[in-house]
């Protein structure tokens, strides 16, 4: 089956360098320290699909979706968005404008001292879809209004309006350079419950209407389940099981995926008693040998402490666990 | 707008503040005293034909044998003080904006483009502010308005002095703008809206420029009123010690200058009134960048 990708990361890596300052580190003797934030992930976003990563914080989720917009440059690996590499597509103002990305926090993506006019239609002005500001006004009204806001509230300060319509704010203005991806870094996750549902409602009702294709970063894997196509689910800057969302969420395989998806609050599980995910994330700059996940892992055996595990196709799924590989369903 | 103002949390602290609205009503007088001086004044000092030395040397009209024209008394060519002070007040004030709105240009500048970049252009940039704020400020406005005496031809320098001195006193005060930009910038730079800008590709200077300057700006408001003040005294401290205005074209410095020359000999007034209205003018202005300061500061809110 020939895909139509818009965008495929492949063995994309990002490192930051976190070593203290020339000076300190060569009196102290200490080596460089580098945080391998994103450590060789690989997907594909299908047009008009959805894939969703998620991950405990610190998992590298965020990196990728700022590696996907090229606001950082991969350290290694290679990320092509409509077949061309994403420096090279950045560079294009015809490809740029058709990528955009909603951010998470609603208080800090917003402008203060801009109007709501203005930031909506920034990215109409820097492509220079309109000239006129007649058109643009219109089209910011129009954009509004799409959002379920009013057209009038353009003139209004973003400090006037609630968490739930500044993230509709933030949505028009990812809309307004018309573009095809968007990448969602935790879009609901600084909001309240009743609004994340709106929020994502409108999100998928937009995607419907618009062919919109999305990146989906969260956390939540009840906002996953309701928005994904695909899921792919991140420990400590790989991806250890990606494949088709109501695949994963019906048969999970590899543990962490079991876990995260045991700790999600049901009603059925009412009374009964849950396995937690025991232990800490452990720090990306010094990540343990072999499996990442073998320090949490109920299944972790020797192979698993020395030998990283690769990715093999089980099914649709794509899975990094030797448990898996092997059919173990116990150390 | 001006209903928007009216009903603003600036405006209610500022009407709770009797200090504040002191301060702005005698400068609201002084601004305007001197800015209309030509109009306001009761004699022109500068116009030769009108000057009496037969006049020299009158008391304050209140003292005994004062005369009634002279408010504040007479200097020695028979000048009216108070139509002195309300015309060097203007140039004081003149230099002081100047050379205020000089030296945020500047410094604004050099702090966003050093906090927004970063790297090496930063360590640049904010070594050459330290090294600068190492100096006292009034050495180094001693040392511009120095160099630009030795270098500008005689008769040029004279009809430069006014812009010299401005120029003087701005690069002495920058560094304090850059500073505080420099660290607002550096905590803006990663806020989501910035990050946004750059998605799209907003170019650099764009970003910097207007986005966030005017998320910076708050500190800069504050620190540019109480600099007023400081600037202000920098420009009577230059024409007080003889390199500032010369007496053709005095500031409150000058007339100061000028004056002590008489204080042992009994003719005061010719010295303490500008040194009041320079007293004055500064206190009023260091107490509204206060109020500013913490009406600003939404921690004391």
């Amino acid at each position: 089956m020939a895909e139509d990708i818009v965008l495929l990361a492949d063995q994309v890596s990002r490192y930051f360098d976190v070593s203290r300052p020339w000076l300190q580190r060569t009196l102290a003797r200490e080596p460089k320290q580098v945080l391998r934030a994103v450590d060789g992930v690989s997907f594909r976003v299908a047009r008009g699909s959805t894939l969703s990563l998620v991950g405990e914080s610190g998992c590298g989720k965020s990196t990728v979706a700022r590696l996907a917009v090229g606001l950082y440059t991969p350290s290694g690996g290679e990320i092509r968005f409509e077949g061309e590499a994403i420096s090279a597509a950045r560079a294009q103002p015809d490809l740029r404008r058709r990528m955009n990305m909603i951010f998470q926090d609603p208080y800090a993506s917003l402008n203060p001292r801009w109007r709501v006019r203005d930031i909506v239609a920034e990215p109409i002005r820097a492509f220079k879809l309109l000239s006129s500001t007649a058109d643009i006004n219109a089209r910011v009204g129009a954009l509004l209004t799409q959002v379920g806001l009013a057209a009038a509230d353009g003139e209004k300060f973003p400090h006037e309006f609630s968490g739930g319509q500044r993230q509709r704010i933030s949505i028009a203005r990812a809309l307004s350079s018309e573009p095809e991806f968007l990448v969602c870094d935790e879009p609901t996750s600084a909001l309240d419950v009743s609004v994340q549902a709106q929020i994502l409602n409108l999100m998928k009702d937009l995607q419907q209407r618009l062919g919109l294709t999305y990146l989906f970063i969260s956390h939540n894997l009840s906002v996953v389940r309701h928005m994904s196509d695909r899921l792919g689910v991140m420990y400590l800057g790989r991806i250890v099981e990606i494949g088709p969302a109501a695949e994963i969420f019906a048969n999970p395989r590899h543990p962490y995926t079991k876990l995260l998806l045991d700790a999600i609050p049901d009603l059925d599980m009412v009374g009964r008693s849950r396995t937690p995910v025991g232990g800490e994330v452990p720090s990306p700059i010094n990540p343990p040998p072999g499996c990442p996940f073998h320090p949490r892992c109920p299944l972790a055996n020797a192979r698993c402490k020395t030998e990283k595990p690769q990715v093999l196709h089980l099914g649709t799924v794509e899975i990094a666990c030797h448990a898996a590989e092997e059919g173990r369903t116990t150390a | 707008m001006l209903g928007r103002f009216l009903d603003s949390d600036v405006f209610y602290s500022f009407r709770r503040n009797p200090l504040a609205v002191g301060s702005a009503i005698i400068l609201v007088c002084v601004l305007i005293g001197s800015v209309f001086s030509p109009w306001l004044a009761p004699t022109n000092p500068f116009d030769l034909a009108s000057l009496n030395v037969m006049d020299s040397f009158n008391p304050p009209a209140f003292m005994p044998d004062g005369a009634r024209a002279n408010l504040l008394g007479t200097d020695e060519q028979g000048r009216d003080v108070l139509s002195s002070i309300m015309y060097g007040t203007r140039v004081s004030l003149f230099v002081g904006v100047l050379a205020v709105a000089f030296a945020i240009t500047l410094g604004v500048t050099v702090g966003l483009v050093a906090g927004y970049l970063g790297g090496f252009v930063e360590s640049m940039l904010m070594r050459i502010t330290d090294v600068q704020l190492s100096f006292p400020s009034i050495l180094i406005a001693l040392l511009v308005d120095g160099i630009a005496r030795a270098v500008l031809p005689r008769e040029l320098h004279n009809s430069l002095e006014l812009y010299v001195l401005i120029f003087a006193i701005g690069i002495s005060g920058w560094p304090q703008f850059a500073r505080t930009v420099r660290g607002s910038t550096m905590v803006e730079r990663n806020k989501e809206y910035v990050m946004a800008a750059r998605v799209i590709g907003i170019g650099s200077a764009r970003i910097m420029f207007s986005h966030i300057l005017p998320n910076v700006l708050g500190p800069v408001l504050v620190i540019a009123t109480l600099s007023l003040g400081q600037a202000i005294l920098a420009e009577a401290t230059l024409s007080f010690l003889g390199v500032g205005l010369p007496p053709t074209e005095p500031s409150l410095g000058t007339l100061i200058r000028i004056g002590q020359n008489f204080l042992l000999s009994g003719e005061w007034w010719v010295t303490i009134f500008p040194g009041i209205a320079l007293a004055l003018m500064v206190l009023a202005i260091n107490l509204l960048g206060d109020w500013l300061r913490d009406a600003l500061n939404p921690r004391l809110r």
